[in-house]
Parts: C-alpha cells; structure tokens; sequence
C-alpha cells in the first residue's frame, strides 16, 4: 500500500492514557462550523419573523436586514459540511438514497425547505421593488443599466401588478411564509442539536435537552450577529455621511437607532437566559445520577477543558456579557462589545460540544486532545483548519454584499416601506 | 403537433396503465418469506474470543492487516488486542500499541514501567467489530452506504459511502475508522470473503492458541455455537443495546 497514506485525525490528535487504536477526534472544526452557522441562519430567521409575524413594530428595519442576512448566511451552514466529507464529491448522494433512520439523511430535505421559504418570503417582501426598479431602469442607456433591468425582470418573475390589493396579497404571503418559517428554522437547528443527542456512543452527547439546548443558543448567536452586523453597517453609513454631508445636517443622522437595538437585546437576553438554564440543569442532572460516564466528564469538564468551559464559554461568554447589556446607561460601544462575546460564547459552547465530546476516549480511560491546524500543508489541513473555518465565517458577509445590491435590506425610515 | 387536454390525459392514463399492469404480475413478499428465498437464511455470524488462550502475541492484527488491505503501518486496524495489567492498588493499566500488532514485549504501559511483583493479574482481550444486531453504524449511515446482511455481519459499500464519520462516532466500541487509501468508513467484517466461501477469517487461521473462533449460531451442531449456548459467555457494553455478537469467555470487570 502506499507508504503516503495519511490517517484521517491522525494530524491534530493527541492521545493519552488508553484510547482505542481507531479513535481520533474525526469531527473537528467544520463541524463546530455547521451547528454553529446553522444556528446564525435560524436565529436570523426568528429575528426577523419577530417583526413579519409577531408585529413587533420596533424591529421593522433590523427584520428587513436579518431576512436577506439570514439568505446570505444559508450557504455558509451547509459549506462546513461539504468541506468535512472524505468523499465531497459524492454529497449528494443523502437526497439521491436518503437512508431515514439517520438523522443527517433529511438535511437536504430541511435545508431545501429552508431555503425555499427564505427566498419565497423576500420575494414577496421585495416584489414591489423590483417592479419598480424594472419600470425605473427602462429606456435608461448603458451596460450596466441593461444589466440591472433584466435581473430585475427576471427577479419579477413576470408579476408586474402592484395594486393595492395585490401588494395586500404580497404581505400576507409574506406573513404565512414567516409564521412557517419559524418551525422550519428551529427544525433546522434542533435537528442539529439531535444528530448529537442522538449518538448513544458519546456520554457528553447523549442528551435529549440537546436539540432545545441548540435552538435556544442558536436565536441567541443569530440575534447577536443581526444586531452586530446591523450597528456596524449603520454605524459606517452615519459615518460616510457625517463626512460628505454639511454639519447641519449631521445632526439629524441617528445611525443605529436605539430602540431597535433595545427591543432586539430583550430578546437576545430572554433567549440567552433559556439557554443557560437548560445548559445548568443538562450539567446537574449528569452529575447528580453520576452514571458510569460521570468519571470521565467530570474530569474533562472540570479538569481538561475547564478553561474553554467555564471560563471562556460560561464567564466570558455568557455572565460577562450578560452583565454588560443588563447594567443600566448602555451605550452602542458596550452593546458591541457584549455582542461580540456573546458570539464568542456560543461558539466556545458548539466547540465544547464536538471537540469536547471527543475529548475522552469510548474507553472511558483516556483522552484525546485537539491541535487545531492553523498552516495549512495539505488539503486536509486547509479544509479543516483555521483559514477552513476563516473562509466559512467570511462567506455569509460577501454573500450578503452581493444579495444587497439587488435586494436593499438597508434602507430605513421612510424609505423603507418594503 | 396539436394534443387537447382531453387527448392528453386519455393517453397519460392509458400508459400508466399499460405500464403498471405487467408490474401487478410480480408479487410482494413479507420479510418472512423474502429471508426464507434467500440462500443463507439458516447462518448467522457469530464470533467467539477465549480471553484465557490469548498470550497477545499479534498474529492476528497482521493477518487482518494483510489480508484486508489495512496499510501495514497506519494506526488503524480492524482487530486489536488489549493488554490489561491490574496492579496491587487496584489500578488498570491498559495499552494496545499500534493494535498490539507487534506484541507485547516491554513492561512499560504509557510511559509507566510496571514492576511486575506488583501485578495482581493481568491478561489480554482481542477487539473486532461485534456484528450487532441492532448495529448503531447502519442506523446512522445517511445514505445506506453500510448494511446488515441477512446472516447478520454489517458491511460497508465502498462506492457508496460520503465519509461523514458519523457511523463511526455512533459505534461504541470504536471500531470503525476511515480508511486511508479509500477515504470512507471501514471496519471488520468477519472477512466476509473467506467466511462465505467456507473459510476462516483470517485472524482465526493466525491465532495459534485456538484463542479466535467463527460460529454459525443457527446451525446446533456447530462446536463452537455449543460452547457459547451452553458455557458462561458475555459481551461487551450491553448496557448500549447494540446486542453484540462477538461473545467472551473470561471477560474482567476491567475490560473497557
């Protein structure tokens, strides 16, 4: 055989004590991603369905931004996946001989779904714009004018009435598709959540709180991404303008207005409150019945991975933020700053779940550590390692550049009536 | 060509029709009479590891490894065998360097030299997949890429196989991994190649000791289907409801 063939794990895991001769830590980085993109793009979502549905007036400009965000997030929770497979190519074949007894089989059924009702939705959210665009830009010269009208009138898909009557029809369409779209995201996510429950082999994983657990922290990072994203847009445009503009006029520009950020931190706190809960009673519970495994999670949870748990993903992640948004005269720097460990803090709690879970052997008498490979020297070390994980991250923000132009999810006050 | 809506549905209904009837001729089977028209409806797989014959000298990991195309030196293998060393402070020592494929010829385990006047007992236990039952690794595939046969050895359909790994984090006693020239899940299989042309598997044929055996459960005359039907004989981790069939004598309290 050849002497180049290279052990899938074999890269960044340490073992010590005793360990099974097969056991590597398989599932690494991509697929802290996946739960973790997953949960940005379900959050998202229920931001945004919180104004579309709930009629939760205050979030009107940040719901607009966070459907097409979450559009543009959508990729980025699928990619992780791709990149992870030892046989990319054959990706696919889940919807080709989808096996339903395995909980990742129906991902590309839930995905789809997903994704339909996230296009649909802003579709009908935006139709009226596109008519409008496509009877603005007719006639107009030039390349790029060309260019734009028939991208328009392909977006229009031929629907040119913009009655009153129809638009009613547009917006109670739009209504359904986010009433829908709320189970189907948290389908989406707690399904995640379940492909860990689910895995009686893994004594951290085995929990059936695992997929509400993973819905909660899920609204949580999306909110925070939203409103991070949302302030720092915002926050660039008042700044681009209080240059070009006059001083005057400087004053009446508000950047990311402040009741939008208040009712959205409501939220992202109630969810967070929820998540910790559950995550509390997940660990008691484990320690109180003290099963066989309670050994050896004891010793990773309170030993091992006690910095990446307590310390950076429960304290930094979660109290101190917690702390931040709740002590009273906050300002917009502060919120960013909670925002940013809030993000930071799910993401320590996916990576505590995955690499955590693999952080001790099947045997019960050994532990495997996780080197996360940052210089890429192969393929495999690319794909998943740091700059693997670095371009998913990015792909959602370039995604979102490009839908934004066709699709102005920006606009506020009264130009936003869409 | 013009075709009415009328014309159309006529003719769409006609051919399903004309299509669906000569398929009515086939006739569907219950699970019952399906397994009783298929040849090997009377085996069932099973295996029989004597841990008090095994002296751990790892004839058998390089037979496996051979035989199935295993790279010789990757740290992958799809058997094992452990050594266990309980000392007189009651503490497990437990190493299977490289799959014990080498043997066992230093008394160091992890890095910790055992003085072996201090050992109250030590032995070893040889490792393949279990062939459960209730195989967790088939339930999880997403694509059906691995499957039970019907005398109850799981298999893995190279071609066919994603390589998402999650048969092998589903498996709880670890003995799946990816193979590293094919880059999809492999794993013991009782060398379904030899058995089911009425050989041994390979480790059984290496192993000096008698300490590996292959059984037939369905057949009562099989001598080593008799000892594990009518001696004292366990499994490993039933507490996962795997219903393994990989059967032990002499297990220890100790064996993970």
């Amino acid at each position: 055989m050849t002497s180049e063939a290279v052990v899938h794990g074999v890269e960044w895991t340490v073992k010590e004590l005793f360990v099974y001769p097969n056991e590597f830590i398989y599932w690494s980085i991509q697929i802290v991603m996946y739960p973790y993109m997953t949960g940005l793009v379900a959050g998202a979502f229920v931001l945004s369905s919180l104004y579309h549905v709930f009629g939760q007036k205050g979030l009107k400009e940040i719901a607009q931004f966070s459907l097409v965000f979450s559009l543009a997030l959508l990729p980025a929770a699928g990619l992780p996946l791709l990149l992870h497979l030892q046989q990319p190519t054959r990706a696919m074949e889940p919807l080709l001989t989808p096996h339903f007894t395995s909980a990742i089989s129906a991902f590309g059924i839930v995905f789809t779904t997903y994704g339909l009702i996230v296009v649909s939705e802003i579709w009908f959210v935006y139709r009226r714009f596109f008519v409008e665009q496509v009877h603005a830009l007719k006639g107009k010269e030039g390349f790029g004018n060309m260019l734009r009208l028939n991208v328009y009138r392909a977006l229009t898909m031929g629907a040119f009435d913009i009655s009153d009557e129809a638009l009613k029809v547009d917006h109670k369409a739009a209504k359904i598709l986010a009433g829908v779209g709320i189970p189907v995201a948290c389908f989406l996510h707690g399904y995640a959540g379940f492909i860990f429950g689910s895995v009686k082999a893994n004594a951290l994983w085995m929990s059936p709180l695992m997929p509400v657990i993973f819905i909660m922290s899920a609204v949580v990072s999306g909110i925070a991404l939203c409103m991070l994203t949302y302030i720092v847009i915002m926050e660039w445009k008042a700044f681009r303008l209080r240059r070009t503009v006059s001083v005057t006029a400087a004053t009446e520009i508000k950047g990311a207005e402040s009741d939008i950020i208040n009712t959205a931190t409501r939220y992202l706190l109630g969810f967070l409150v929820a998540a910790i809960s559950l995550e509390i009673l997940d660990l008691i519970f484990r320690g109180y019945t003290a099963m066989k495994s309670w050994d050896i999670l004891r010793s990773v949870m309170y030993g091992k991975d006690f910095v990446n748990i307590f310390v950076l993903q429960y304290t930094l992640g979660n109290l101190v933020p917690f702390v931040l948004l709740l002590l009273p005269g906050r300002t917009m720097k502060r919120t960013v700053v909670a925002l940013i460990l809030v993000l930071f803090g799910v993401f320590m709690m996916r990576w505590n779940v995955v690499i955590g879970g693999q952080a001790f052997s099947l045997s019960f008498s050994g532990y495997m550590h996780y080197h996360l490979p940052i210089i890429p020297h192969s393929l495999e070390t690319f794909k998943e390692g740091l700059f693997g994980a670095l371009s998913v991250a990015a792909t959602p923000f370039v995604l979102f550049w490009i839908i934004n132009k066709f699709v102005p999810s920006l606009e506020r006050g009264e130009e936003a009536k869409y | 060509m013009s075709c009415s809506r009328r014309d159309f549905l006529k003719q769409a209904c006609g051919g399903t029709l004309a299509s669906v009837l000569p398929v009515s001729a086939f006739t569907f089977l219950s699970n019952e009479e399906a397994r009783a028209a298929v040849e090997n409806a009377n085996v069932r797989w099973a295996f029989l590891v004597d841990t008090t014959k095994c002296v751990g000298c790892g004839l058998c990991v390089k037979a496996c490894k051979n035989e199935n195309e295993i790279p010789y030196d990757a740290p992958v293998t799809r058997t094992w065998v452990e050594r266990y060393v309980i000392t007189k402070d009651g503490q497990a020592h437990i190493d299977s360097p490289m799959g014990g494929r080498d043997g066992f010829t230093e008394n160091v385990i992890n890095g910790e030299e055992i003085d072996p006047e201090n050992i109250d007992k030590a032995f070893f236990v040889p490792k393949l997949c279990n062939q459960c039952d209730n195989p967790p690794c088939v339930q999880v595939c997403p694509v059906g890429a691995t499957y039970q046969t019907d005398d109850g050895v799981v298999l893995v359909d190279r071609s066919w196989c994603i390589g998402c790994g999650y048969c092998i984090m589903a498996c709880p006693y670890g003995v799946r991994f990816f193979h590293p020239v094919h880059k999809v899940a492999d794993k013991c299989n009782f060398c379904y190649h030899r058995i089911t042309k009425g050989m041994n598997p390979a480790c059984v044929d290496s192993c000096a000791f008698d300490a590996r055996r292959i059984a037939n459960l369905r057949d009562p005359d099989d001598p080593v289907t008799k000892i594990i039907t009518t001696e004292r004989v366990a499994v490993l981790k039933d507490e996962y409801g795997t219903k393994p069939h990989v059967f032990y004598i002499g297990l220890d309290e100790n064996v993970r």
